[in-house]
């Protein structure tokens, strides 16, 4: 095994380059499982730790600009209120040891369908940097995952950051496991509120084979939120219109029965955790949980 | 291949790295410093924390090679550098002066009778909270950056903090009763 240790981003893409085999390592927190365990050898370690550009975040005017190796622990305290739905994603990561070393752009290059991040950024909308020698692309996140454990990367690519839009409305994170700390989730399930547009994005985690968003029961969701003139006039969402979205969302998991719970168990908890984060939020956004919405605030 | 970094003050260096080895490896089989503890290799029981540059974290997850010229405190070096935080001095080691004036102090290496403690340290003992002794030093150091960064934690944030280690002795409201302790007395000395 060889480690590459490039001091700045031009020289990670350059040893990538040269060594497409090689295995990225930033946080370590996947990577390093792997060898202890002796289930991967590879030929080379990318290290990234020296890469100082991939641990800053620039909050624009419409978007964060999230370096891939920005810790868990950085988007707790500093982006929860850009990025409320990550901020509560973060939380649920492990524990404090690992999320002072995990970051997103671990969570995406691995694209384990339970990474706790991708329901979040499904949620809120997001596009992923990657480059490579040949140049730079932004990946749609909807385009991003390709199957169990697979992305859109080339072999030469690696992930720079991930923009993320900023919430423009509430938005909630949902996560079923056996504790708080230190779970891979059961199943996970992230919503946000998009009053600008009057839309609600979704993310579901661990019910398919890979992070999915539950797209009919945003379009009925959005439908009927315009046909009853909710946006304008803040009244509570009516509980059939609730329950319709949940058994959607649950309707466009296609989960497996695994060691942490079965098949028939995600679909039953990600159409509780749809209709729960959507009553949440939507109070939020009516401001009958006693915090009005403003841009921007923690929903 | 070689690595160079700061331990507990003191520069080390280790030889014959292997690529893939973890900074558990490294401290405790090729430094000498088995205080952080190799259970589960997997950050799952935090009985291996450390801090890397101030930031507590699993040291086997940590790639031996990306400690490279980084600054790393265990278990073994947390009673010096509670001593110089409450000094307010950022050097470390063993100054000149210190190390003239050096005597052996009768120090048993078995019981550790004789051996300085941190606060922290002191609590566990004082509190009862170590039963096999096995997690202790991933919560020591888990412990003490929590009371560094907040000097009043409530219940919860002395929960949370602590989340990530595993105790299979305790029940841990032993473990809770030394950290309320050790922020007890941190408060009073003040």
């Amino acid at each position: 095994m060889d480690f590459l240790r490039p001091a700045s981003w031009q020289e990670a893409l350059a040893a990538k380059a040269e060594h497409p085999t090689a295995v990225p390592i930033a946080g370590g927190t996947d990577v390093m499982v792997e060898i202890n365990f002796d289930h991967r050898r590879p030929e080379y370690l990318l290290d990234l730790n020296r890469v100082a550009d991939l641990y800053d975040w620039e909050v624009g005017e419409e978007s964060v600009r999230l370096g891939a190796s920005v810790p868990y622990s950085a988007i707790m305290e500093h982006l929860r209120a850009e990025l409320p739905g990550l901020a509560l994603a973060s939380h649920t990561v492990a524990s404090p040891q690992i999320r002072n070393r995990g970051g997103v752009g671990g969570n995406l290059g691995t694209a384990s369908p339970a990474g706790d991040a991708h329901p979040a950024l499904l949620a809120a909308g997001a596009e992923v940097e990657v480059e490579s020698v040949r140049g730079s692309r932004l990946i749609p996140i909807d385009a991003f995952y390709t199957g169990v454990k697979r992305n859109a990367l080339a072999a030469d690519e690696l992930i720079r950051a991930v923009h993320i839009k900023k919430a423009d409305g509430p938005q909630q994170y949902s996560k079923v496991g056996t504790r708080n700390a230190m779970v891979i989730a059961v199943c996970a399930f992230g919503l946000a509120l998009h009053p600008s547009s009057r839309t609600v994005r979704t993310g579901i985690g661990s019910a398919a084979p890979t992070p999915v968003r539950a797209k009919t029961a945003e379009e009925f969701l959005n439908a009927a939120l315009e046909e009853g003139g909710f946006w304008d006039n803040g009244k509570i969402i009516t509980p059939s219109v609730a329950k319709q979205f949940a058994d959607l969302c649950a309707a466009a998991c296609n989960p497996i029965d695994d060691v942490r719970g079965t098949a028939s168990y995600r679909r039953h908890a990600v159409g509780v955790m749809a209709r729960r984060t959507l009553t949440w939020t939507w109070q939020s956004y009516r401001g009958t949980d006693g915090t009005a919405h403003q841009k921007g605030s923690v929903a | 291949m070689r690595v160079s970094f700061t331990v507990n003050g003191r520069p080390q260096e280790a030889d014959d790295v292997w690529e893939g080895e973890s900074l558990l490896y490294v401290l405790r089989e090729r430094l000498g410093l088995p205080g952080a503890k190799n259970a589960c290799e997997q950050g799952e029981c935090g009985s291996c924390t450390v801090r890397l540059d101030g930031v507590p974290v699993c040291s086997c997850l940590v790639a031996a090679g990306q400690v490279e010229g980084r600054e790393v405190v265990t278990v073994e070096g947390l009673a010096e550098y509670a001593k110089q935080r409450s000094c307010g001095t950022g050097a470390r080691g063993t100054s000149l002066d210190e190390a003239k004036q050096w005597a052996a102090k009768g120090q048993d290496s078995h019981t550790g009778e004789g051996t300085e403690l941190s606060p922290v340290q002191q609590a566990f003992i004082d509190a009862g909270a170590v039963q096999c002794g096995f997690c202790t030093p991933g919560l020591l150091v888990a412990a003490d950056e929590m009371l560094e960064r907040n000097p009043n934690p409530t219940d919860a944030d002395i929960r949370e903090a602590l989340s990530g280690n595993l105790c299979r002795c305790t029940g841990y409201e032993k473990i809770m009763d030394a950290v309320r302790l050790a922020a007890a007395r941190q408060g009073e000395a003040v």
